[in-house]
């Protein structure tokens, strides 16, 4: 890799031959802008978040629950061709994720056959032993799946990471189209922008289509969350509430015989399907950990008895580290017998002895990531740190090598953001969230993130991140 | 062997609690050497539902008390027919992975006293199959920490009863899993009964032991704690990663009281049960 030549980005609005067709709307809307209305529609966009109370963190980074995530008003936009690649790589994907998890806690064919190591499935800490053996409704283990994509041209994609626990950023997603309709409703009539809002009702279907078989009736779907100190509490409040049915902590459900129940002032209602957005850990102390008061004590049985559906399936989690990772085009072939048409990144395992030295070698012009690290804490980027940060990281990697990937710093591309001079281009990425049931769905976009300081390719709330309206056009 | 076992638990609360829940580990197999006749769990009120079978082929079912309740007894009855195998699991219907068992936990945490004896106990035996390796980390332990009733807690760690020298059963089961981990051999906690102690004396507690993976035998019970493994004086009620996964009951209770708790085990041979 020759790292002395700048990196050339693959700009989404303006390529080498002027302003892409996806974007010459935008491009005249933002050039016509009064001066002073900016501001007004800036500030205004702003009291609407803080008015809703959109204010956590995405993905679970931790950080200030009050603080605003900034919201930047250009949006990007995908035409509807590719997208329509995008759609079938993400499913395809989403696909394999969900067969490997019914694999490995089945059979295990895939380790049988040697395309993945038995060590990194079940010596994997999210690899739980208590649901081995156990076939969840539609023999589906992630109902959700986040997958993270970046883009470095025309038409190349990269997958960054799947999150197959429970992705969160969904309600920003909701949020941004919302407000911009309000601020720019001029926009949504001249361009034809494929809708997101009926997402809530598509994952409330998908979540009643996973009932227990048990349940012969209109399944109850409740939201479980730990409570509003976890920094994405607000998003839970808004799902539920778009959703129509309720949000519960561990204390209002209680186990009883074959049952999970909802206490409510009419008394006991058994519930069905629980959308958890809590750690596996920490969902029944009965069964994991036993110092948990945020869960459900009991709860594992009734799962495992076939009482209620548990989503994302506890367990899910082993799809989705890092290391695992790197296997997931293998999954594609092997449970699909199809090519992946979304690629990986180039991904180094440190645990490999080849691989360590090259990394080793090579640190100022990678990026390393901590096999369970997220929200881009304990993680490198070789062209942007200092000799000491990298060699803090050399002795990281020696000390625990398995505990580390690396992979070649990607040119993300960039989409034009309103900074205080006009527009600028800032990298961004992609999260859709890819709904699966009875059927697998995708609506059409996701979140986009913006890394706002100028040559930052970090995209992470927790580091200065932004967001913003994903467009995908209407055929 | 035919063994009658008694086994009550009873829990008394100075104060009523709220309610309690429990999942219970309390249903033997049957397999090769294993044979229950008859089995019975009394729940004193307790209502039993959420039975499932885990895929180390353990029956769990869950018992929920949801009115104030102050005492309460678990009583097992059983009659178990036994034969003895030299420690070797077979036909007993599991689908676990072996591989999953190689994970520690924080009772069976590999800190570097266990590995250093786990190197220096296997030191010379680097051709040696991991029958005579798994037979000499069980030794090694025995030797290591003595039989020695009330010096070690149900929370205390491997790594923390090898520093004291002393424990219990428990604490044997969980440094021999913790060496078996480093040596790289699959190993997990059984708890069950035993009819008597190597020496003769009845034992009156349940009992734990661990089980090891070895290549073409299958699952090989050891009990460190007794120099030997399982044979007809042994019932085995159910395996996990340790002490706590495999617990034969796990509870908690909602409210604020103290608890206290008598558990009375028997374990008596058939032939002398009806001479009695």
């Amino acid at each position: 890799m020759n790292t002395k030549t700048p990196p050339v980005y693959f700009d989404e609005m303006s390529d080498t031959g002027g302003i892409r067709a996806p974007y010459k709307r935008l491009d005249d809307w933002h050039r016509t802008m009064p001066s002073g209305i900016r501001n007004i529609k800036q500030h205004e966009a702003e009291a609407l978040f803080r008015r809703i109370g959109i204010t956590f963190a995405v993905y679970g980074e931790g950080g200030d629950p009050e603080r605003l995530i900034p919201f930047d008003m250009f949006p990007r936009v995908f035409t509807f061709g590719e997208w329509r690649k995008l759609e079938r790589g993400i499913k395809q994907r989403a696909q394999a994720l969900n067969m490997f998890l019914s694999d490995v806690y089945d059979r295990g064919e895939i380790v049988k056959a040697g395309r993945i190591p038995a060590d990194l499935v079940y010596r994997n800490e999210a690899f739980e032993i208590a649901v081995h053996g156990f076939r969840p409704p539609k023999s589906v283990f992630s109902h959700i799946v986040g997958i993270d994509l970046v883009r470095t041209g025309p038409d190349q994609f990269y997958v960054l990471e799947d999150n197959c626990r429970t992705p969160s950023g969904v309600s920003y997603m909701l949020e941004n189209r919302e407000i911009m309709m309000r601020m720019f409703p001029d926009l949504f009539v001249k361009n034809r922008i494929a809708p997101v809002d009926h997402y809530p009702n598509a994952l409330k279907s998908t979540l009643a289509s996973v009932a227990p078989q048990k349940c012969d009736h209109e399944p109850r779907v409740v939201v479980l969350t730990p409570g509003h100190f976890n920094s994405a509490y607000y998003e839970h409040t808004f799902l539920a509430d778009m959703m129509g049915v309720e949000l519960v902590e561990g204390q209002d459900l209680f186990v009883e015989g074959d049952f999970v129940y909802m206490k409510t002032t009419e008394g006991p209602k058994k519930v069905d399907v629980i959308y958890r957005r809590l750690d596996d850990a920490f969902i029944d102390p009965l069964c994991f950990r036993p110092d948990s008061m945020l869960g459900v004590p009991g709860l594992m049985s009734v799962y495992l008895s076939g009482g209620v559906t548990i989503c994302s399936a506890p367990g899910a989690g082993v799809a989705d580290d890092k290391a695992i990772y790197v296997y997931v085009p293998e999954m594609i072939r092997f449970y699909l017998g199809e090519e992946p048409i979304l690629e990986n990144v180039p991904t180094f395992q440190c645990g490999k002895a080849d691989d360590r030295k090259y990394v080793l070698e090579n640190l100022p012009e990678l990026v390393v990531k901590e096999v369970h690290g997220s929200g881009g804490y304990g993680m490198l980027v070789g062209p942007k740190s200092s000799k000491s940060q990298i060699e803090a990281f050399r002795a990281k990697i020696e000390d625990n090598p398995g505990g580390y990937i690396a992979q070649p710093t990607l040119a993300l591309s960039t989409c034009p953001t309103f900074v205080e001079e006009g527009i600028a281009p800032r990298h961004v990425d992609l999260r859709p969230y890819c709904l699966m049931g009875e059927k697998i769905e995708l609506v059409p976009g996701g979140l986009t993130r913006v890394a706002l300081t100028e040559g930052s390719l970090v995209v992470n709330s927790s580091q200065g991140g932004g967001v913003k309206d994903t467009w995908v056009m209407a055929e | 062997m035919k063994l009658r076992i008694e086994h009550e638990t009873r829990y008394r609360f100075d104060a009523p609690v709220r309610g309690v829940i429990q999942a219970h580990r309390l249903w033997p197999g049957s397999f090769e050497g294993q044979n229950v006749l008859s089995w019975k769990v009394d729940t004193d009120g307790g209502v039993v539902g959420a039975s499932y079978c885990d895929a180390a082929g353990d029956r769990i079912s869950t018992v929920t008390w949801r009115t104030p309740v102050e005492e309460f007894a678990i009583t097992v009855s059983g009659l178990v027919e036994t034969a003895d195998t030299s420690g070797v699991l077979r036909g007993f219907k599991e689908r676990s992975v072996p591989a999953a068992y190689l994970r520690h936990t924080q009772q069976t945490y590999p800190d570097a006293a266990l590995r250093t004896l786990c190197e220096e106990a296997l030191e010379g035996m680097e051709e040696a199959g991991p029958l005579d390796r798994a037979h000499k980390l069980a030794a090694c332990v025995a030797e290591a920490i003595e039989y020695a009733l009330g010096e070690t807690e149900p929370h205390t760690t491997a790594a923390e009863a090898l520093a004291l020298g002393k424990g219990v059963c428990q604490d044997h089961a969980h440094t021999l899993i913790a060496l078996c981990h480093i040596a790289g051999i699959p190993a997990r906690y059984v708890s069950g009964y035993l009819h008597a102690r190597e020496d003769g004396a009845p034992h009156e507690a349940s009992h734990a032991w661990a089980e090891v993976f070895i290549g073409g035998l299958g699952w090989v019970g050891f009990d460190a704690a007794n120099g030997c493994c399982p044979d007809e004086r042994y019932v085995r009620l159910g395996s996990g990663l340790d002490s706590l996964y495999a617990a034969p009951i796990r509870g908690i209770a909602s409210g604020a009281a103290s608890e206290d708790l008598n558990v009375r085990v028997t374990v008596a041979a058939q032939e002398q049960f009806q001479q009695q």
